[in-house]
């Protein structure tokens, strides 16, 4: 009887150093994958980047020692509770445990909220979405007047199928989004047709553009190169073309751009997805149907599609 | 003893077709026997599966270089509308269908589903809207092609201009199929709550029966939303009304409001019966208790309920204000916890078991082991500013087919090894079985897991070409896929081989516990009969010494045909 209890005694206490011992091997891996998971994603480049980094990274952590936890409890089950062959009999009629049961329900929701009100507290920091304002569908798109501060702007942004265009304060027509760096620019965003998603993964944001509706939208870049601009709500047939550049220079740079580019004379912008149904109609009109590509943007600015980008 | 509600006339009512003859064709005729409809859903639901993983295998084909060179964008933008389609509509929602119609009657004790003809109706529905779907590739101007979701403006453009198109088609498609879903709906419902064995009270339920009430509830409830908007949309399109077309002032958003309230519950409709199958297999082959079995019945409708308050985290980029975003994250986030408990309880009933792994087991493993990443990464996307950048990428794709085919397809290929002897009489070739679980596990690893960088390095989904950047996932997804295609073949050979010359199944191969491992394999037409078994348990005693019918010994000897 004795030998009894103290073998007991001695299985759980190897049981707990093993179990010790994977809890802090959870969570250095866990720790190490946080880390990692910055490099999963791309360059930072606008202030929303950093905390939606952090709050990824966060949360890779806090799912990789969940996902640990449980795939290892059931591989360590695979390993030792296997049955062996042609044992057929049963295991520990365990029926339940109100107590981990509880604290499993517990624990849970005490991370969710938590989670929960960190990337509220995230939300409140960015608030990059102005307001919402309807407006007669192909009538003139009204001016907003934008409560929140900013910089710079604001600049309509104009999506269709399937090409963008950049109208500034001054008159300036661009194909291509050019930004000061560390200022807070203000957006139109406007679509002439069907829903557009205005998506630059450096910057980590994105906001549909609905039609009848014209949005305001702020956001602040902070670092300097080309970064891609995409659609990121489907919109017809030549929807993975709509993809343009965001520039961000320097302040003085940026000027010197506006001052230059207003005295251009308005030519023909970039428009791939109208190339490529031109090629299309030139090979028979084969496929299945699509609306007609918008014509090419008149702008003053055309910028270059063989552009490299950062990110 | 609870008191049970078991109306003793439904098995005195002469079921309303006679006994047909035990051969091929009655899976070609309108049969009311749930078990022929089971089968004929499955079958028809497989056989859709191999059409929808086809165009998968299309799509990755294209995408496995970065230039759109396989097929012209509006073709591309066509096949993988079509397969999200096929794959929901003509796959998971009838095998589901199937599995439901093959388990719940022998389950509960009943003879067969309370509505046999409704029954059979719902199923006849399946193929003419497949046919109609499928007839959409032959209009003039291509299938729908505007993605499963079908948005307004984009699904009402109409290039063509014509009234019969394929955008049409798919609408009429979708509403046929929700109708078929509600009358199956009804079904089920009123079978689980009125044709339960005597003794068979809510507590002494299978959890596959609870999960499938709570899924069926969810289809009642949330249903008739996508069906209504699907009627708008289909207006807007042919009669030029304005709904949600902006020139006439409606709204597009509002319709996504519509398909969002039910499509979202839509993804726990098919979720939730292969959370039961979890409940139902892991017992049996860890040969122990289900762990919490009160707490997993209960969780079943804490997500049923807190899913039909969570849809606007599909459009938290849509210009939905601040207030309504941290709302709806929150309500999302709870689903963690009754999804949490059921993931416990499973975890739990493994620990201390007798594990053996046979292919009903492994894809069961399988399954949780995917659903615990799918999950994790389900909490990520509802936190806002994540899901602002990943939103509408492939890592909103890599996502929900972990769900869907990682979890939901894993469970579902589970069910039919682990119920394919007790209706069909044969057993299956476990070997074949395992090839079949390795292909598709590794296939289905490396097709979605990689997806997740390219969504989150910012890699849109749907589109046809991409920057070569993200050139490394896609060509290891495409591979994954082209796997997944050959894993189709050990299947397909072990189910038509087994099934025609298979060796003969006992009534209980897994020596499991349940009413439908009491039967002979396969069950005679009207299951018990006369002699319904009264439950005095829940079926997970496992050397527990707890009886779980009245006079077991009786169906043993029953259904070896001893007496």
């Amino acid at each position: 009887m004795n030998t009894k209890i103290r073998r007991l005694k001695k299985k759980n206490f190897s049981s707990i150093i093993i179990i010790i011992i994977a809890v802090v091997l959870n969570v250095v891996v866990s720790l190490l994958m946080g880390y990692w998971s910055y490099s999963w994603l791309p360059i930072q480049a606008s202030e929303a980047a950093h905390y939606v980094d952090n709050l990824f990274a966060f949360e890779t952590t806090i799912g990789t020692f969940i996902f640990l936890g449980c795939t290892g409890t059931m591989a360590w089950i695979l390993v030792f509770n296997r049955a062996p062959k042609y044992d057929e009999s049963n295991g520990e009629p365990l029926e339940g445990n109100l107590k981990l049961e509880i604290i499993w329900t517990i624990v849970p929701l005490i991370l969710v909220l938590g989670i929960s009100t960190y990337s509220t507290s995230v939300n409140y920091k960015l608030e990059n979405l102005g307001s919402k304002i309807k407006y007669d569908f192909g009538a003139e798109v009204p001016f907003v007047e934008e409560k929140k501060v900013f910089d710079y702007g604001p600049i309509d942004v104009i999506s269709r199928q399937w090409n963008w265009e950049f109208v500034y304060p001054n008159g300036i027509h661009s194909s291509e989004l050019h930004l000061p760096v560390d200022k807070r620019s203000n957006f139109r965003l406007i679509t002439e047709d069907v829903i557009h998603s205005f998506y630059v993964p450096a910057f980590r944001l994105k906001q549909d553009i609905i039609p009848g509706s014209v949005i305001t939208y702020s956001l602040t870049p902070t670092k300097e190169g080309v970064f891609r601009l995409r659609d990121a709500m489907f919109s017809g047939a030549y929807f993975s073309e709509n993809q343009t550049n965001v520039i961000v220079e320097s302040e003085e740079i940026f000027y010197k751009w506006i001052k230059e580019t207003v005295k251009k004379e308005p030519q023909n912008g970039l428009n791939p997805a109208g190339r490529l149904y031109e090629k299309r109609l030139r090979n028979g009109n084969r496929g299945w149907a699509t609306v007609k590509p918008a014509p090419d943007p008149k702008v003053n600015e055309v910028g270059s599609e063989a552009r490299l980008h950062d990110s | 003893m609870t008191i049970f509600n078991y109306d003793p006339r439904l098995v005195k009512t002469k079921n309303s077709y006679p006994k047909g003859p035990n051969d091929w064709k009655r899976f070609f005729s309108f049969n009311t026997d749930a078990k022929v409809i089971g089968i004929q859903y499955i079958v028809t639901a497989l056989f859709f599966l191999l059409i929808g993983g086809l165009l998968g295998m299309l799509i990755r084909g294209e995408l496995i270089t970065p230039p759109s060179d396989l097929f012209d964008p509006t073709v591309y933008n066509g096949l993988y509308t079509m397969h999200g389609t096929i794959m929901l509509f003509l796959f998971l929602f009838p095998i589901l269908s199937g599995l439901t119609n093959l388990l719940v009657p022998p389950m509960i004790g009943a003879p067969d589903m309370a509505f046999p003809k409704l029954n059979a109706l719902a199923f006849w529905l399946v193929p003419i809207f497949s046919i109609i779907l499928l007839l959409s590739f032959f209009v003039p101007g291509g299938p729908a092609s505007s993605g499963w979701w079908s948005y307004p403006p984009i699904s009402i453009q109409n290039p063509l201009g014509k009234i019969i198109n394929g955008e049409m088609l798919w609408i009429i498609a979708i509403s046929l199929s929700g109708i078929s879903s509600i009358i199956g709906a009804v079904n089920f419902v009123t079978t689980i709550i009125r044709m339960r064995a005597p003794g068979m009270g809510f507590f002494k339920m299978p959890i596959f029966i609870w999960t499938v009430l709570a899924a069926q509830l969810l289809q009642l409830l949330g249903l008739p939303a996508l069906t209504g908007g699907a009627i708008m949309l289909f207006f807007d399109l042919t009669f030029g009304t304005s709904f949600f077309r902006v020139e006439g002032g409606g709204d597009p958003v509002l319709f996504q409001h519509f398909f969002w309230f039910y499509s979202h519950p839509a993804v726990y409709v098919m979720v939730l019966p292969v959370f039961g199958i979890f409940s139902e297999l892991f017992p049996v082959y860890s040969r122990k208790p289900l762990f919490g079995y009160k707490f997993v019945a209960v969780a079943s409708f804490g997500i049923t309920i807190l899913s039909l308050v969570v849809w606007v985290h599909h459009m938290f980029y849509t210009g939905t204000p601040m207030w309504m975003r941290n709302l709806f994250m929150f309500t999302t986030m709870l689903i963690a916890v009754p999804t949490g408990v059921k993931v416990f309880a499973w975890i739990a009933t493994l620990w201390g078991g007798n594990i053996r792994l046979s292919t009903p087991m492994l894809f069961c493993l399988g399954g949780l082991f995917n659903f615990i990443f799918g999950g994790i990464t389900g909490v990520m996307l509802a936190t806002v500013p994540v899901d602002i950048h990943v939103g509408n990428t492939y890592f909103v794709v890599a996502h929900f087919h972990y769900i869907i085919f990682n979890t939901i397809a894993f469970g579902i290929f589970a069910a039919i090894y682990h119920w394919f002897p007790k209706f069909t009489g044969k057993m299956f070739y476990e070997g074949l079985g395992k090839v079949h679980f390795a292909l598709t596990f590794i296939g289905a690893t490396l097709n979605w897991l990689p997806l997740h960088w390219a969504g989150l390095l910012g890699m849109p989904r749907r589109v046809a070409s991409y920057d070569p950047e993200f050139a490394i996932w896609n060509v290891l997804a495409s591979i994954g896929a082209f796997i997944l295609g050959v894993a189709s073949i050990p299947f397909i050979l072990n189910m038509v081989s087994s099934w025609v010359r298979g060796k003969s199944a006992p009534p209980n191969p897994w020596k499991a516990i349940g009413l439908e491992w009491l039967l002979p394999s396969p069950p005679p037409h009207e299951n018990f009969e006369e002699d319904i078994p009264t439950v005095l348990n829940e079926p997970y005693c496992y050397g527990l010494d707890k009886p779980f019918v009245e006079d077991e010994q009786f169906y043993i000897e029953k259904s070896l045909k001893k007496i």
